[in-house]
């Protein structure tokens, strides 16, 4: 525990940019639940949202330790509070099923039986690296910010619900009892990022299982923890290659597939499924044409000495040949 | 074109003779209590009341669409299948215009006629299962181009695909409000069009399966793999012609009355011919369909409900048409054709159903199941199209011969073009 307690004392530098209040009512807890010098991940006070990122820029995310979760959903009910959505059901019924994250609760928090006992697994949008939500978007209303948060912009939203069937955690939800529905999702706090403020979760988690982050610093904090106590945790980061790489990592004490995570869903970037068929499009679209308009004048030719006949008035030939 | 001669006074005039004709021809022609217009109207009512509903309460209102399966029958069956099955207009016009195969001139009007509508309805039918219709503009002429998606490329296909088969069309119409030059004109832009179209075609066949690509995870093994594309497009030739022979018999029936002589002389040897196509490409659908079987090691998944759900596709609906349409060609017989055309039509809305709906997570035990209203809004949808294919026909001419003073020139080599055959007349 000691090496941990030294790499936040490295890299817990007070938050660039951030307000001075703010910083001086930081307390060791505050540090905890960010990494990285720029706690607000590069995302300084005044920072414009849609600055291009720089070679050097990196997206932040959010490391979940499952082990330190204590299953008390103070990140569903801020969450709920932070967008405007109906307080969460706090009984106890509710968590006697599985759920997803829905159009009412971007954020939800599922308990699983294990042989290490009782896990709690909060869930979200995994904001992944290379997200198949944004690639499938046709009005790029999905969009993927190059601070790591992935967004969705209401004024260019169509509704066509392609994001929906793309995504491989079946996060996007949509209201349908809605005449002017919209597509609901955690946006990792984008708005409060922008306000170099941390994700709602992540300031309230009261058991610092939440940590805000560059994910390159997170990856780190994430393996000295795996390797500063290697029985306590299967020797895996979820997150780190799964689809691309997400900008969530998760830790635990038990293997993903017991805890709702999918284990098929492979190291490629979704995106790059559909990638094959696009790049083919500019080519069938100037090849194709010539093509065809090649084969066109040959047939013409072939068929030239019937043509000439015909422009000249011998036209019941042709008929007759087709009766 | 001729109005460009007009001055603004003549043009009014113009204008007000054409609406005057147009709305003549806007009354009805025949008789009005069809067993058919009796069963269609209530329903095309009920369907328009339950749209009303949808858009002022949302889809969940009047579907059974949920976060789970946010695509249902519209998407699926309207346009995903639909699609497939407006495929008979670019491969009768690669057949024609390219080819030039003249054996397949009568039908083309009619087919293009018939994609045109297909389109225009069913693509269409995307429009009332979207979400947030009135963004539709975005993706077209906003600042919002999403070019790595294959929807975007989807959209814009259709939208010009639309086009291309306006202008094809077009000539039809010319001739139907009596514009001679217009005629010409428009007529000597076919090629083009339809070369635009077959190119435009090939691409949104194919993207139709690769909206799918992306549903990886979700979709039964059996019916995913990289190829879907590749196995859609293959898919829509004889999708569309098996639609084309049927509608074809359908007409002869229906229209009957209004066929030029060379369209029922013709009949014969056009089914047979498109039939013949039509087992070729089944044959290397099925060819395709075993590759990607035998690579993807699926045997074993065969041995489960799914599978054998599987199997009833490919064997019962892709193999068993196949062979009926060698046979039908060998022995020449046009109502095994018909049979066989229309197995492969219910294989294709098999395969597209099973690709949007049933393998969508094949996983999950809460099955979507499309509600009534969804139903009654596809039959809408599809009513719809043939009330206004019937109009179009009954006025037109599409299966009729041309005006005389097209029909001289248009019956024999339509293929070079009306304008050429016009300045030589
Ligand atoms: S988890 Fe889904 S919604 Fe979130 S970024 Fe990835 S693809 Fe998009
Ligand atoms: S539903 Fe909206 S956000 Fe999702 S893909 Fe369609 S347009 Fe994009």
């Amino acid at each position: 525990m000691a090496s941990e307690n030294d790499a936040i004392a490295v890299t817990g530098a007070v938050p660039a940019g951030q307000a001075e209040s703010e910083r001086a009512g930081m307390d060791r807890r505050g540090f905890l639940k960010t990494l990285g010098a720029a706690g607000a991940c590069a995302l300084t006070a005044g920072h414009a949202a849609a600055a291009p990122a720089g070679p050097d820029e990196e997206p932040c995310g959010v490391l979940v330790d499952t082990t330190r979760c204590a299953g008390c959903r103070t990140c569903e009910r801020v969450c709920a509070e932070a967008h405007g959505l109906p307080a969460p059901d706090e009984s106890d019924d509710v968590m006697k099923v599985v759920r997803s994250p829905s159009e009412r609760a971007l954020t939800v928090v599922n308990r699983y039986e294990t042989r290490a006992g009782e896990v709690f697994v909060k869930r979200q949008c995994m904001h992944c690296l290379l997200p198949a939500c944004a690639s499938a978007c046709l009005t790029r209303a999905m969009f993927k910010t190059p601070e790591g948060p992935v967004v969705w912009r209401e004024k260019k939203c169509m509704g066509c619900r392609f994001c929906m069937v793309s995504c491989p955690f079946e996060v996007p939800r949509f209201e349908y009892h809605s005449p002017v529905p919209r597509i609901v999702k955690c946006s990792l706090c984008w708005d409060r990022l922008k306000a170099g403020q941390r994700p709602a979760c992540v300031e309230n988690c009261p058991a610092e299982a939440l940590v805000f982050g560059k994910r390159s610093q997170l990856l780190e904090e994430a393996q000295r923890r795996i390797q500063g106590s290697p029985e306590t945790y299967v020797h895996q980061i979820y997150g780190e290659r799964e689809v691309g790489g997400t900008s969530y990592l998760y830790l635990a004490a038990v293997p993903f597939d017991q805890l709702g995570f999918r284990a098929d869903l492979g190291d490629t970037a979704y995106p790059l499924l559909t990638r094959e068929f696009l790049y083919g499009v500019p080519v069938v679209l100037t090849l194709l044409p010539a093509l065809l308009l090649a084969i066109s004048n040959a047939t013409k030719e072939n068929q030239d000495p019937s043509h000439h006949e015909a422009t000249h008035g011998r036209l019941d030939a042709h008929t007759g040949n087709r009766a | 074109m001729a109005v460009s001669t007009l001055t603004p006074g003549t043009a009014l005039r113009e204008a007000g003779g054409f609406l005057r004709f147009f709305l003549r021809e806007l009354k009805p022609k025949g008789k009005l209590l069809t067993p058919f217009n009796l069963l269609s109207a209530p329903i095309m009512l009920l369907g328009v009341v339950l749209l009303v509903i949808r858009f002022a309460r949302g889809l969940g209102a009047i579907t059974n669409l949920s976060q789970d399966y946010p695509w249902g029958l519209w998407v699926g069956f309207d346009v995903i299948t639909g699609v497939a099955f407006a495929g008979g207009a670019y491969v009768v016009t690669f057949m024609v215009y390219v080819l030039r195969q003249e054996k397949y001139h009568p039908i083309v009007r009619i087919t293009v006629l018939n994609g045109l509508l297909a389109y225009v309805f069913y693509a269409g039918a995307l429009l009332l299962d979207l979400g947030r219709p009135w963004k539709v503009v975005n993706p077209i002429i906003g600042n919002s181009f999403g070019v790595s998606s294959v929807m975007f490329l989807v959209a814009w296909h259709f939208l010009l695909y639309m086009l291309a088969e306006f202008i094809e069309f077009s000539p039809t119409v010319a001739e139907w409000v009596g514009r001679r030059r217009a005629a010409r004109v428009l007529g000597s832009l076919t090629l083009g069009a339809t070369i635009f179209g077959i190119t435009l075609s090939t691409l949104h066949q194919s993207g139709l399966g690769a909206l799918f690509l992306m549903a990886k995870s979700k979709i039964h093994p059996l019916w995913y793999s990289e190829f879907i594309p590749i196995l859609f497009l293959v898919s829509s030739v004889f999708a569309g012609l098996s639609m084309v022979i049927l509608e074809g018999t359908i007409s002869r029936k229906v229209f009957g009355a209004r066929m030029s002589p060379v369209h029922h002389t013709s009949h014969r040897g056009i089914v047979l011919g498109l039939s013949r196509v039509c087992a070729g490409t089944l044959f290397v659908y099925l060819f395709l369909k075993a590759l990607v079987f035998i690579h993807g090691q699926q045997v074993p998944l065969l041995a489960t409900p799914l599978g054998l759900w599987f199997l009833v596709e490919v064997a019962g609906f892709v193999l068993v048409p196949c062979v009926l349409f060698a046979l039908a060609v060998r022995r020449e017989s046009l109502a095994l054709c018909r049979v066989a055309a229309a197995m492969t039509l219910v294989g294709i809305v098999l395969n597209r159903l099973n690709v949007s709906i049933v393998a969508f997570r094949w996983y999950d035990p809460v099955r979507y199941v499309p509600s009534w209203g969804e139903v009654v809004v596809t039959l809408t949808v599809i009513f719809a199209e043939i009330w206004v294919l019937r109009w179009v026909v009954e006025r037109m001419p599409v299966l009729s011969e041309a005006p005389g003073w097209v029909s001289v020139v248009r019956a024999p080599v339509p293929a070079t073009g009306h304008a050429e055959l016009l300045k030589e007349a």
